[in-house]
């Protein structure tokens, strides 16, 4: 999976530089932010602006990492959806878990 | 065939790799589909959706054990009616049997046919001889 990473003050912030985050590549995801948060980082923001597809298995993985981030005392932020991206969201109701900013200096902001 | 009517029959390596690819000719059709009078671009998102879950699907359970069975999907459109068929050889499930997600709940999975029943008119999960076929269908008018 193609992702950049860069520490922001106490933020990791991570670029999904995929088109797709689907159940391929989304396990690698997972893993990716269980080991960020086990490192002891506390602070992760997902930056999907390039990510144009998402399907229950991607959804999956950023609610996996959430998860993470309450086990762990941190806090995973999402950013910069595309409208049909954010659509599943609403479907299945995850905007109310997750705290999605619209861009990366508004959730750094937040 | 109907004119107009269009079929496609599909076979795949049952990799999760080749989901993309199977989802961008889903998009492609949503984008042939000249009497589609909806949003064009959420139908094709909708149809690379349900193929790649349903697909998913098949791959999971379908054939754990064989990992070089192929995932069937034949896909007819007609004027007004979209139908997605997808075939698996495995045990099989009840559709109706799976719930909802628990939105309150924090769960992985298990969002896969609630939204695959949430985005198709009409979904239908039947045994036939050699398996089981996943059928979808979306109205398109």
């Amino acid at each position: 999976m193609n992702l950049s990473m860069e520490k922001i003050k106490d933020v990791i912030v991570m670029q999904i530089k995929e088109e797709r985050l689907d159940a391929h590549n989304s396990p690698e995801l997972k893993v990716e932010m269980q080991r960020l948060f086990e490192e002891g980082n506390k602070q992760l923001l997902i930056d999907l602006k390039d990510v144009r597809f998402i399907d229950s298995s991607g959804l999956g993985a950023l609610v996996s990492g959430f998860k993470n981030a309450t086990t762990y005392q941190g806090d995973l932020r999402l950013c910069s959806l595309q409208p049909q991206v954010k659509s599943m969201f609403e479907l299945t109701r995850l905007h109310r878990v997750f705290e999605i900013f619209a861009s990366p200096a508004e959730a750094l902001e937040g | 065939m109907k004119k107009n009517a269009i079929e496609l029959d599909i076979k795949v390596p049952n990799q999760t790799r080749y989901l993309s690819l199977i989802g961008k000719i889903g998009e492609d059709i949503a984008k042939e589909l000249d009497r589609y009078s909806g949003d064009r671009e959420t139908l094709a998102y909708h149809i690379n959706l349900v193929l790649t879950e349903a697909m998913v699907n098949a791959i999971k359970y379908g054939n754990p054990e064989n990992r070089d069975e192929s995932v069937h999907i034949l896909i007819n459109i007609t004027d007004n009616e979209l139908f997605i068929r997808i075939y698996d050889y495995g045990q099989g499930f009840d559709i109706n049997e799976i719930p909802d997600p628990d939105f309150e709940g924090l769960d992985d999975r298990g969002r896969g046919i609630f939204l695959i029943k949430s985005l198709m008119d009409s979904v239908c999960y039947k045994k036939n001889l050699r398996g089981n076929m996943l059928e979808m269908v979306k109205q398109l008018h």
